[in-house]
């Protein structure tokens, strides 16, 4: 209560606003930084390739990056609060193989219905993990890692030596990946329209920012009043369940699902989102930069493969260049905070 | 500087030393459970091919803690020790000497370990970040050097290691399990009974306030990298003479099961806490986990299940003294 | 200090007890384990020597695929498949599939030594690497236990390989296949598994010596999917992009084929490039009813696992030793004869098509 009567105090709240000006701006100019690379990077690719940017291949990569995008907005946002979320490849992989398994068991039922399953299932697999960090206060690093580990066991417990087949599953629903407008696959617009409006929730809704106080300083975010626990356990439910979506995508995209499915994609996305520019310890980054992370990552990889550099030169290529993404990212951020630094102390 | 790592030193280990107490009670639990359920599970039989199905991941866990410990954490384990196998086939393949193939291995996994240890210091990268990307480097630098190939002509001096037991143990002592009983207990000297393993607990509790009392937190932490590579390649070699086989993907996917297990010691994630005996009971509870499961006719695709609720149980069951606290306070 | 030392002390106290428990258990029990393993080998075996054609019942057989939860393997192994379980069951034996779930060696080998502890008689593996596994199968064998490779051979390890086909005739006909398909010329690349994999390199070894028949037709690139979907998936629309004038697809694993098929499963690549390879009639049904892919390769994998354990039943009952020459009966399968390497092939590759797929269910 006090805290909060000494936080909006009219010379804090000036301040305050001064400062989420200039944060807005280091956001943004983080942002455009990961933009500058990857269009540089499409440039050179194109110029020695041309056909790395003809409208097969812009398909390709969008449809590829569509599930990670999704994967790095839920993923952004645990990690903004100074957590991680571990388990998405499980979560995706079960989500996947469930409801391909509805098609296969319930011929005829509605495509929207199936989604929304998928939907559920992550979300439950996210409430679970939102519950045991947030209520538990236990670190998010450990109980994802086990939720990873219970998870995929779960998973294949369940689905054992089974699988589904491309023909168990209705055209309609195999063609979603494909359908495009204008050239651009639907479900990356219909990602990038789920991408905007994470975003702009992060920047404008009071339970957004809520996520950067806690990533800052969890211990004064507690003491300022701000529900702590309720917002870590939505960000995890938020994550579980954009998994859960993600894994129906896996589905219509590969058409052949069994226990593997998904495997591996944890570290892939918390790469993505540590490249978009959000800080793996919390408080600052966007969902936009995190989407574009996704997008350079799928991007260099589509690269790699698209200028026939050999096969095994590939991982090392793509090691190398991840690390470079994040030390440039972080040579970056450092200038601008001391240029704002400096800026701030010359005002005041 | 001394009476500030002091002050760090007592609490962490009261704390830690209740998980380790719990931790000995399951793993009896499970050797006890292991060996009603099957016949074979207290062999020495069965404990020598436990030792060598488990000696690697055993070993790769010491620095792992250490880096843990000072507030950091090494990804590129697996990594690392499959770049070594895959040098070690790559030169040996080439018809160098062994041992200079030893030396060039153990240097090559030192420098791996001093990039990620400069990465992390000079260019102030978060680990969990950097040994991500190192993880994708050096497995790709181990499959440039073997590309499709496979390197399995080791001398039978050598690859003995993975047949014969430890002369003049009985029949039961792996080559692995003895190194990393020698290297437990150097570790465990260094970072319970030396000043090096006191710093190591400060910085991880608190940098600043480590740097400030005069602890060269930068140089220690490269050097915990650097030592990692180093143990990481010796895996490598202990695991290619093993199997007598170099090929690229040579421990793929490991380095989540040596975090599990330092996590399941009761190390804590955020650094300053934990001890290497709870390392040790997590190793014997993890191996013995996967074994108890394979011998009974349990399903073994329950082992992960078990592994992440053992994992559940580590950060859960000492908060619980806590929460009762608490909430018989309120 | 005194406190803190005391309860130090207090845990290793644990440690220590455990690791005695152990040694004084082993070296008690240790002789006892010796003794009873490779008697195992005779003693379980001779519970009954009567059975068909002098084979012994009892027997414990362990069938080690490369992974659970692949459905290939299901296939193989299990009993209501017909597989290698089945044929043990119908033989009176007893019959266990274990491994581990991540398909690598690190993964398998403490399987196959859980089924040693286990007293079994036999082992029918998968190899998951070529020789990364002998220093364990040459324990077994040391045993008397018998071991015998199948679909994925270990080559200096085993007593027998039940090959599914000739390496030789999987890689030629994959070309030929093709070549029907795009009139014997124009650009072809290969999408294949992990780079290290040993059954793919061999019939690529095959591959690229047919083409020398199709001076037409020419290998652009051999690219590897690692047998992940992502990866293959990538790889694919990688060719698509650096080969334009692309004409044929050859995918020699069935993560491959799958992956490639869901990519060229477009109004713009279906029919206009070929693709074939190894794929599983249940994955490839979509895509030969639609198009995308004409014709296809496998085996029956049931059959390969039912033809494993007949041989594995023979050589443990000592009614063979593997040897180049010597026949025996298959149960339903008919009569096989071994062949040099001590290699017993299942037959020729199947070729899959609309004609027959639809009779097929795995």
């Amino acid at each position: 209560m006090r805290a909060a009567i000494l936080q909006n105090s009219p010379s804090q709240q000036a301040g305050r606003a001064r400062q989420t000006g200039l944060a807005e701006r280091v956001f943004r100019i983080r942002e455009s930084g990961i933009l500058v690379v990857l269009v540089v990077f499409v440039a050179v690719t194109t110029g020695v390739q041309p056909r790395f940017l003809d409208a097969a291949n812009i398909q390709f990569v969008l449809v590829d990056t569509t599930t990670f995008a999704l994967l790095a907005l839920g993923e952004t946002m645990v990690v903004i609060s100074r957590n991680v979320d571990l388990s998405v490849g499980s979560v995706v992989g079960l989500s996947a193989y469930l409801s391909a398994d509805l098609f296969a068991s319930h011929p005829g039922i509605p495509i929207p219905v199936v989604f929304l399953a998928g939907l559920g299932i992550g979300l439950a697999c996210g409430i679970a993990n939102g519950i045991m960090v947030a209520a538990g206060r236990v670190p998010s690093l450990v109980v994802t890692l086990a939720t990873l580990y219970i998870i995929r066991g779960l998973d294949i417990l369940i689905v054992g030596g089974n699988e589904v087949d491309a023909n168990q599953l209705p055209n309609a629903f195999l063609d979603i990946p494909k359908d495009t407008i204008g050239g651009i696959p639907d479900i990356a617009i219909a990602a990038a329209v789920v991408i905007a409006i994470g975003a702009y929730y992060l920047r404008t809704y009071r339970s957004g920012r809520d996520l950067y106080a806690i990533g800052s300083n969890p211990d004064a975010a507690r003491l300022a009043g701000l529900p702590a626990g309720r917002r870590v356990f939505t960000a995890f439910a938020v994550s579980g369940a954009i998994a859960g979506l993600a894994g129906v995508l896996w589905a219509a995209q590969y058409g052949t699902i069994n226990s593997t499915a998904g495997t591996g994609y944890e570290l892939q996305v918390v790469s993505a989102v540590v490249v978009g520019g959000v800080a793996i310890f919390g408080g600052s980054g966007t969902a936009t930069g995190a989407a574009i992370g996704a997008l350079l990552l799928t991007t260099i990889s589509s690269a790699l493969y698209v200028l026939g550099i050999s096969s095994f030169w590939d991982q090392a290529i793509w090691g190398f260049l991840l690390l470079l993404a994040i030390a440039l990212d972080q040579t970056i951020t450092e200038r601008l905070t001391s240029a704002l630094r400096k800026r701030r102390t010359r005002h005041e | 500087m001394s009476n500030l790592t002091e002050r760090f030193r007592a609490p962490q280990l009261q704390s830690a030393l209740r998980w380790e107490t719990g931790l000995a009670v399951v793993v009896i639990l499970i050797f006890a459970i292991g060996s009603a359920a099957s016949p074979d599970f207290l062999t020495g039989n069965n404990l020598f091919n436990l030792g060598l199905s488990n000696g690697e991941i055993a070993i790769m866990t010491l620095p792992m803690t250490l880096i843990i410990i000072s507030g950091e954490i090494d990804l590129s384990v697996a990594s690392i020790l499959g770049m070594s196998s895959a040098l070690l086939g790559f030169l040996w393949a080439r018809g160098w000497p062994m041992p200079a193939i030893f030396v060039t291995v153990a240097v090559v996994g030192v420098a791996a370990g001093a990039v990620n240890g400069l990465l992390v210091t000079r260019l102030r990268l978060p680990s969990l970040a950097v040994t991500i990307g190192t993880l994708a480097l050096y497995r790709g630098i181990a499959t440039i050097l073997l590309g499709p190939n496979t390197v399995s002509d080791f001398p039978t001096a050598y690859t003995n290691l993975g047949v014969n037991a430890v002369p003049f143990t009985g029949n039961d002592m792996t080559y692995s399990t003895l190194i990393f009983i020698v290297l437990a207990i150097v570790f465990g000297v260094v970072l319970h009974a030396t000043p090096f393993g006191r710093s190591i607990y400060a910085m991880g509790a608190s940098p600043e306030a480590a740097q400030f009392a005069g602890i060269r937190v930068k140089r220690i932490k490269t050097i915990l990298f650097m030592v990692s590579g180093f143990i990481c390649s010796l895996a490598g070699v202990l695991w290619t003479f093993r199997l007598n086989t170099a090929v690229q993907n040579n421990g793929l996917g490991l380095e989540l099961s040596v975090v599990a297990i330092v996590l399941l010691a009761g190390v804590s994630i955020f650094g300053g806490k934990g001890s290497l005996i709870g390392v040790v009971l997590a190793v014997l509870a993890f191996a013995g986990i996967q074994n108890a499961l394979l011998l009974t006719n349990f399903n073994q695709e329950a082992t992960g299940i078990v592994t992440g609720a053992l994992l559940l149980a580590s950060v859960f069951l000492p908060n619980a003294g806590r929460w009762f606290r608490r909430l018989s306070h309120s | 200090m005194n406190l803190r030392r005391a309860r130090k002390l207090a845990l290793a106290v644990p440690v220590v007890a455990t690791v005695a428990l152990a040694a004084c258990s082993s070296s008690s029990s240790s002789s006892a384990t010796t003794a009873a393993s490779s008697p195992a080998a005779t003693a379980a075996g001779s519970s009954s020597a009567a059975a068909s054609g002098g084979l012994k019942t009892g027997l414990k057989v362990f069938v080690i695929p490369k992974n659970l939860g692949n459905s290939y393997f299901t296939t193989a192994d299990s009993a209501n498949s017909g597989g290698a379980i089945a044929a043990l069951d119908a033989l009176g034996e007893t019959g266990t599939e274990t491994s581990g779930t991540s398909a690598t060696p690190a993964s398998q080998i403490p399987a196959i030594q859980a089924a040693i502890a286990k007293g079994a008689n036999a082992l029918i593996v998968s190899a998951t690497d070529p020789t990364a596994l002998c220093p364990t199968l040459e324990s077994a064998m040391k045993r008397g236990i018998t071991v015998v490779t199948y679909d994925s051979d270990a080559p200096t390890c085993r007593t027998m390989f039940i090959n599914q086909a000739s390496t030789a005739q999987i890689g030629t006909s994959e070309v030929d296949v093709l070549a029907k398909e795009i009139g014997d010329s124009g650009q072809i690349a290969i999408v294949s598994a992990a780079a290290s994999a040993t059954n793919q390199n061999a019939w690529i070894g095959y591959m690229k010596q047919e083409l020398k028949k199709y001076p037409k037709m020419t290998l652009v690139s051999t690219v590897y999917g690692n047998d992940d979907p992502t990866t293959a998936t990538q790889v694919t629309q990688g060719l698509l992009q650096q080969y334009p004038n692309l004409k044929g697809i050859i995918s020699p694993t069935t993560v491959g084929i799958a992956a490639a098929a869901a990519v060229l499963d477009t109004a713009k690549y279906r029919g206009k490039i070929a693709l074939t390879g190894l794929g599983t009639p249940d994955e490839m049904k979509k895509y030969v009813a639609d198009g995308t892919v004409k014709e296809f390769e496998l085996w029956n994998p049931a059959n390969l696992g039912y033809l494993a354990a007949y041989a594995a039943v023979e050589l443990a009952s000592g009614k063979i030793t593997g040897a180049a020459g010597q026949t025996f009966t298959a149960g339903k399968l008919g009569s096989y004869t071994v062949g040099a390497d001590n290699t017993v092939l299942l037959g020729p590759p199947y070729v899959f098509s609309s004609s027959n797929i639809a009779q097929f269910n795995f």
